[in-house]
């Protein structure tokens, strides 16, 4: 009897060995967008084939950010799979905290857009891979450009967007010719005044990394900002980040909007048209560009599983998985990441925004030059640069309300950064 | 005499009207929550859909289904009641101690504890992420959540109680020690049926703080002991309008706090207002 105890105990433990062994678990720190949200869904096929286990983790982008960078930082490993930004990829690429990733041939990493993947390597290595890729453009209704007698051009300059702002800006009727970012943030009301920034001609920091936004062309970018979204943008701009201004355009009261290329398969309105972003002639361009992937945790005691996820979830199958999902469909594919997916008839069939998209992705140049001695287009892909970003970002959103001159927004910017940079021992 | 009627009338119509026009304003946003939420997410956008709408469910069961509901919901119902257990088993004998033995430094020691709540959360963020997680092993556990909840709301628990406790009479305890009463039962037969009301008081509004408290369990948790306060931050998205899943999962998440304090509205008065008229 004790035999038969004995043999049912081990046997029992066996197979509970044997189901601990193969039952794999990855946990998933995901930002909270419609993209990831599907992914949810679609990765059901993957547990069924694989038997991996997944546990999705949705936050909110900025607790996202701060949970994992603590997390990481800390080398925790609560996470398996992270989603980050551009911004964070090759800075913890190169400070180890992420595992470089290498997949097979079949994967084929030359067809990821050269800019992403540039964006998310360290030194030639891809620490994170893209699932979802945005750049800037200008998204404006042609119903009311065609009225006012004004067009709208690839690349145009500033003056003309500001002309077809005043002669589409109608607030009587509800409508506002300029619809852009104002909320203080560094991905927010920053991420775009940057781009204009750069079209001016101005960088965040010199070569020797000081702050350089005490000059001439900032002073012309930001003026020329207050003056176009004060004049001819909707009241209370200053509180208005992509969701606000989104609800705004699908109102139908924007006549205008230039953000993220992702917004232009949450418009619903009839008659959008697209430009690439305007630019005031300088060659680091006025288009940014942002990639949210995915990556693997140094201490992630599943390593090998969830490089093979994502493997999986940024690869061409998974393309063909969502655009063939009955609850989903080639509209609802990720962009902005591989060059094979805007090649695909049924893709093309369904954006109306994909040529665009994709110009819009391939002429920004986040690399370093001497006109911008970081790289990055938006931001700049240092340590500091968030705590930079935001503190200047609240003093452009008090130039935009009033509450302070342009240029006395632009000295305490500058100060502040100053003092961060300095402070982190740059110079 | 016709001053007297017209202040009285004056008062009789006022106040009701001031009284109503604040209610309708604090319950305005719940409302519009509840509202939306039956909406889906591409018509809790549209201005012509704002107050007639076609009423669908889809988003409450996409929280069922998708987002496991249940388990955000059993964690919140296990952290907040067991954080209010363990902050009055704790808060009662120290209130009780410092109502009716004072020593020269309560009120400093009650002032000290009232300041912890002055310490910013985000400032201690990162040693309690690793204190917890690298080196007691206690992150994302159903303990560490008891724990921190009943650490936050204890200073507020035992001012509340403190306050309860000072306003019966001591001569009632000093009437039973003399009988030869224990501590013990100094507290559960004399000061707890006294102060029956204000514990009733400081536990409904402790477990609210716990149910609703955001910043530590979406901070310490993960997966196992994640409350619906992390549900609902996961359902906020920077780029992308989701207010009818979000009104929804607010909505469940709110629901049975607005219920609960509805029942109990009485006692939740009372704890608010004691002492405040004198």
């Amino acid at each position: 009897m004790k035999t038969i105890r004995t043999s049912a105990l081990a046997a029992t433990a066996a197979f509970g060995l044997a189901i601990s062994a193969n039952a794999t678990e990855l946990t998933i720190a995901i930002v909270n967008n419609g993209h990831m949200i599907n992914m949810q869904k679609v990765a059901e096929a993957y547990t069924a084939e694989t038997g991996v286990s997944l546990n999705w983790v949705a936050l909110e982008e900025g607790v996202l950010r701060e949970q994992v960078t603590s997390d990481t930082a800390t080398g925790g490993g609560q996470y398996d799979i992270i989603n980050i930004g551009m911004q964070e990829a090759p800075i913890w690429g190169a400070a180890g905290w992420i595992e470089p990733l290498n997949f097979g041939s079949s994967y084929d990493m030359d067809d990821i857009l050269p800019a992403i993947r540039a964006g998310l390597s360290h030194e030639g290595t891809m620490y994170a891979a893209p699932f979802y890729g945005e750049s800037s453009m200008v998204m404006y209704r042609k119903d009311l450009t065609d009225a006012a007698g004004v067009t709208i051009r690839d690349s145009d300059s500033w003056a003309n967007i500001k002309g077809a702002a005043a002669a589409m800006h109608n607030p009587d009727n509800g409508v506002y010719g300029a619809c852009l970012r104002g909320k203080p943030g560094w991905g927010d009301n920053m991420a775009f005044i940057t781009t204009v920034v750069n079209s001016f001609g101005g960088a965040w920091f010199a070569a020797d990394m000081r702050p350089t936004i005490d000059t001439a062309a900032w002073e012309e970018a930001i003026n020329f900002y207050v003056d176009l979204l004060g004049n001819y943008g909707p009241p209370g701009s200053e509180g208005n980040s992509f969701n606000e201004i989104l609800a705004l355009y699908n109102e139908g009261k924007c006549g205008m909007w230039i953000d993220a290329t992702i917004a232009a398969s949450f418009l619903t309105v009839d008659g959008v048209a697209y430009a690439q972003s305007p630019n005031a002639g300088n060659p680091v361009g006025a288009n940014w560009l942002w990639a949210w992937a995915m990556a693997v945790p140094a201490g992630s005691p599943n390593a090998d599983a969830a490089k093979a996820f994502i493997e999986w979830a940024t690869s061409k199958d998974y393309v063909q998985a969502v655009g063939n999902h009955p609850d989903f469909g080639w509209g609802s594919v990720p962009t902005g990441q591989r060059a094979s997916t805007y090649a695909l008839p049924e893709f093309q069939a369904v954006a109306g925004f994909a040529a665009a998209e994709m110009a819009a992705i391939e002429s920004a140049a986040p690399a370093a030059t001497d006109l911008k001695p970081y790289v990055g287009v938006q931001f700049a892909a240092i340590p500091e640069f968030p705590e930079v970003g935001i503190a200047v970002a609240q003093e452009m959103a008090a130039a935009l309300s009033g509450a302070k001159s342009v240029k006395d927004a632009l000295a305490a910017s500058q100060s502040a950064a100053d003092a961060i940079m300095s402070e982190a021992g740059y110079y | 005499m016709v001053a007297v009627v017209n202040k009285s009338t004056f008062s009789k119509v006022f106040w009701p009207v001031l009284a109503w026009t604040v209610a309708i304003v604090f319950f305005f946003p719940i409302f519009w929550m509840v509202l939306t939420s039956f909406k889906t997410d591409a018509d809790a956008v549209k201005p012509e859909y704002l107050i007639v709408f076609t009423p669908t469910l889809e988003n409450y069961l996409n929280m069922i289904e998708n987002y496991d509901f249940w388990r955000f919901a059993k964690n919140s119902v296990i952290t907040s009641l067991f954080a209010t257990a363990f902050t009055l088993f704790v808060g009662v004998p120290a209130a009780y101690a410092m109502a009716f033995n004072p020593s020269r430094h309560t009120k400093d020691i009650l002032i000290w504890m009232l300041s912890t709540k002055m310490l910013p959360a985000a400032a201690v963020l990162y040693p309690m992420t690793f204190l917890t997680k690298n080196i007691l092993g206690l992150f994302d556990t159903h303990f560490l959540i008891i724990i921190v909840l009943s650490l936050i709301n204890l200073p507020i628990v035992i001012w509340m109680l403190f306050t309860y406790f000072k306003e019966i009479p001591k001569e009632i305890i000093e009437a039973g020690k003399m009988d030869g009463v224990s501590i013990w039962g100094e507290i559960k037969d004399i000061v707890l049926p006294l102060a029956w009301g204000g514990l009733a008081s400081t536990a409904l509004l402790c477990f609210i703080f716990c149910w609703n408290e955001a910043y530590w369990t979406v901070r310490l948790t993960t997966i196992d002991a994640a409350t619906l306060s992390k549900l609902i931050e996961g359902n906020r998205a920077p780029e992308g309008l989701f207010f009818g899943r979000l009104s929804a999962v607010s909505t469940a998440a709110v629901g049975p706090i607005v219920v609960l304090g509805w029942f109990c509205q009485k006692q939740l008065v009372q704890g608010l207002t004691f002492g405040a008229v004198k």
